[in-house]
C-alpha cells in the first residue's frame, strides 16, 4: 500500500483528525505521506514530521490554499495523486476534509467512503449507518480507496524518534476560479476543545435559557474539561453550532461525559456513545440517556448541578 | 443558464424510527416502517422555494432518485412548494447500494438537461450517513461548491451566492460563482408543513419519471455491502442517590484530583 493522507490543520497546528487518520493508515502498511496544504504552513509541516508512521511530509503552500477552499485543495491533490499513484487516500472527517475527499474523488470514478470505524484489509472497512445504530462491512471494488477516518475510532499517532523528510510541492493549478474566501468567525475558548478534551460536559434545552447554560460552563471549569451541546439546545440559541455534539454535529469520545438536562434523542447519543464513562443528570427517570450512561442521578438539574460544582474542589491552574 | 432551482429529495426511514437491524446481517429492516423526506432535504427544498417566493428564481424542480414510492417523497415536496418533479427510477436499497457516485452521477445528468442556477441538497441523508453527494456533483459539473450552509443570499445580478458555512470551529462566510452546488444546515431556515389546500395543489403538478439506464449510468455500487450488524450495547449503568455518591465516584475514577 502506499498511503496519502490530507491534514486538517489552522495553518499554525495539526488538528487530531490528522492524528488518528495517521494510525489508521498504519494499519494498512508503511508507506504514508501526508499532505499539507495552506498558508505559512511550515509549523504543521514540521509537527507531522515528527509522528511516528509518517513516512514524507509535502507541502503546498499558496494564499489561495490559506482557507481551504474545496476545489482548489481537491486539484492540489489530483495532481500529487498523478505524480505518484497512491492506492489510499484518506483524510480524518472534518468538515475540510468532508468536504475535499469526495470532491477529489470525482476525478477516478471512485466511490468514497465516509467515516470509517475500522480497518479490517486493504480494502474492507467498518463504517456506521442510522447514527451508528447499524455497523456496516463494507468493500471498495475501486482501484484507488479513498475515505474519510471518524477521529474518535482511532487513536492519535504520536511522535516517534526520528523525523521523515519534508518536501515543497508547488502545483500547477491553485486557483480553480469558482469560489473565494469572505470571512470567518472562529470561536476561541480558553477550554480544551471539544473533540479533543478528556472530560466533556454537555447540556440540553433543559438548562433552559444561555444564561442557564452558564452552569454548565462552571462545571466543565471545575473538571477542567469542554462544553457541549445538544442540538435543541445549539437551535435555541443557547450556545453556537460548534458546539454541538451528535450525528450531524461532532462525535466525540472523552475519558468522561457528563449530560447534564439531555433526555437522550437518537442523533445526540450517536455523537456521544463511545465515551469510556457516561455520568447523566436529569429530572426524567425514563430519559433514554440512562440507558447509556454507567452512572444516572435522577434529579432537578438548577438544584443538583450547584451542589456538585461547590462540591469540587477548584483546580490547580497549571 | 436558467433560473431554476433543483433541489434533491431522498426518501428515508423517518427520523423517529427506532431501527432494527435484520438477524441474517443483510441490512436494516424497512418493511412496515415509517418512510419520510430526510430532513435536510425538507430544508433545501423549504430554500428554494423561499428563493422562488422572493423572486430570486422562477422555478423549483424537485429530483428523487430510488423507487417508485419515491414519488411520495417528490408528492412533499411539491405541496411545500415546489413547481414540479423528476423521479430517476431505480430498485436499489437508498440506505446501501444506491450510492454517492452514482446518486452524483444522476444529477449532474439532470443538471445538463435543466441548466439550474443552483442546486440544493441536504448536507447528509440520515439512513446512510454519507454526506458527498453535494461535493461530488459539484465536482463533475466543474461548479462551485457551499457546504453546511447557515445562511443563503444570491447576488441581485445572479453572477454569485454568498454562503455563511457552519464548521468545526465556528462560521465561514464564502462567495461561489454560480451556478453553484450547496448543501444545507440544520439552522438555515424552518422547513414549512405542507398544508391540505396545498397537498391538494400538489396532486396536480406533474412528475417526470426516467428510468436510470435511459441516463446511460451505471447504477452498480463501487462500495459491496458485506454485512450489516448490530452496534455492540453499552451494559446498564447503575442510578446513584446524591451528589456526594456522584462526587466519590468521580474521585474513585480520577476525574477529580484531591
Amino acid at each position: 500500500t502506499k498511503c496519502l493522507v490530507l491534514a486538517d490543520h489552522d495553518n499554525k497546528q495539526s488538528s487530531d483528525s490528522t492524528f488518528a487518520c495517521i494510525t489508521a493508515a498504519s494499519k494498512l502498511g508503511k508507506d504514508c505521506t501526508v499532505l499539507v496544504t495552506g498558508k505559512n504552513c511550515g509549523s504543521v509541516a514540521e509537527q507531522l514530521s515528527k509522528i511516528k508512521g509518517v513516512s514524507k511530509v509535502v507541502v503546498a503552500e499558496h494564499d489561495a490554499l490559506e482557507n481551504g477552499l474545496t476545489e482548489n485543495v481537491s486539484s492540489v491533490m489530483v495532481e500529487l495523486q498523478e505524480a505518484n499513484k497512491y492506492t489510499h487516500i484518506m483524510a480524518g472527517a472534518t468538515s475540510f476534509t468532508k468536504n475535499v475527499i469526495p470532491h477529489m474523488a470525482v476525478k477516478y470514478d471512485v466511490q468514497p467512503i465516509s467515516e470509517i470505524v475500522g480497518v479490517q484489509s486493504e480494502d474492507t472497512f467498518q463504517r456506521l449507518l442510522y447514527a451508528g445504530n447499524a455497523v456496516c462491512n463494507v468493500q471498495s471494488t475501486d482501484a484507488l480507496k479513498v475515505m474519510t477516518v471518524r477521529t474518535t475510532a482511532f487513536d492519535k499517532a504520536q511522535p516517534g524518534p526520528s523525523a521523515a523528510p519534508i518536501e515543497k510541492m508547488t502545483p500547477k493549478t491553485v486557483d480553480a476560479g469558482v469560489s473565494s474566501f469572505e470571512s470567518a468567525e472562529v470561536r476561541k475558548s480558553e477550554r480544551p476543545s471539544l473533540t479533543s478534551a478528556a472530560v466533556v460536559v454537555s447540556g440540553g434545552r433543559a438548562l433552559k435559557s444561555k444564561d442557564g447554560f452558564k452552569i454548565i460552563y462552571d462545571l466543565a471549569d471545575k473538571l477542567q474539561g469542554a462544553v457541549g451541546a445538544t442540538r435543541a439546545a445549539v437551535d435555541a440559541g443557547y450556545v453556537g453550532n460548534d458546539l454541538q455534539v451528535g450525528q450531524t454535529g461532532k462525535v466525540v469520545a472523552p475519558e468522561l461525559y457528563l449530560a447534564v438536562g439531555i433526555s437522550g434523542a437518537i442523533q445526540h447519543i450517536a455523537g456521544m456513545k463511545d465515551s469510556k464513562t457516561i455520568v447523566a443528570i436529569n429530572k426524567d427517570a425514563e430519559a433514554p440517556i440512562f440507558s447509556v450512561a454507567d452512572y444516572g442521578l435522577v434529579a432537578d438539574l438548577f438544584k443538583v448541578v450547584p451542589e456538585l460544582i461547590a462540591a469540587l474542589p477548584t483546580p490547580k491552574s497549571p | 443558464m436558467s433560473l431554476k432551482a433543483l433541489v434533491a429529495v431522498k426518501r428515508v426511514c423517518d427520523y423517529a424510527v427506532k431501527i432494527r437491524v435484520r438477524p441474517d446481517k443483510t441490512g436494516v429492516e424497512l418493511g412496515n416502517v415509517k418512510m419520510s423526506m430526510n430532513p435536510f432535504c425538507e430544508i433545501a427544498c423549504e430554500e428554494a422555494v423561499r428563493m422562488r417566493e422572493k423572486g430570486m428564481i422562477k422555478e423549483v424542480v424537485a429530483l428523487s432518485v430510488g423507487p417508485k414510492a419515491c414519488q411520495e417523497t417528490l408528492r412533499t415536496a411539491l405541496a411545500m412548494g415546489a413547481d414540479r418533479g423528476v423521479l430517476v427510477e431505480t430498485d436499489l436499497r437508498g440506505d446501501t447500494d444506491l450510492q454517492p457516485l452514482c446518486v452524483s452521477k444522476v444529477l449532474a445528468a439532470i443538471c445538463k438537461k435543466e441548466n439550474p442556477l443552483v442546486v440544493l441538497l441536504g448536507k447528509q441523508a440520515i439512513d446512510s450517513d454519507n454526506g458527498q453527494v453535494a461535493q461530488m456533483l459539484a465536482a463533475m459539473m466543474k461548479w462551485s461548491l457551499g457546504t453546511f450552509a447557515s445562511k443563503i443570499t444570491l447576488s441581485q445580478d445572479k453572477k454569485f451566492v454568498i454562503v455563511q458555512r457552519e464548521v468545526d470551529n465556528g462560521v465561514q462566510t464564502i462567495k461561489c460563482s454560480l451556478p453553484s452546488v450547496l448543501s444545507t444546515d440544520l439552522r438555515l431556515n424552518e422547513p414549512r408543513f405542507a398544508t391540505l389546500p396545498n397537498i391538494m395543489k400538489a396532486r396536480k403538478k406533474t412528475i417526470e419519471v426516467i428510468p436510470i439506464a435511459s441516463l446511460g449510468i451505471d447504477p452498480k455500487p463501487h462500495m459491496k455491502i458485506l454485512s450489516v450488524e448490530e452496534p455492540a450495547a453499552r451494559k446498564a449503568g447503575v442510578k446513584v442517590e446524591s451528589v456526594q455518591q456522584l462526587v466519590d465516584i468521580l474521585k474513585q475514577k480520577g476525574f477529580v484530583k484531591a
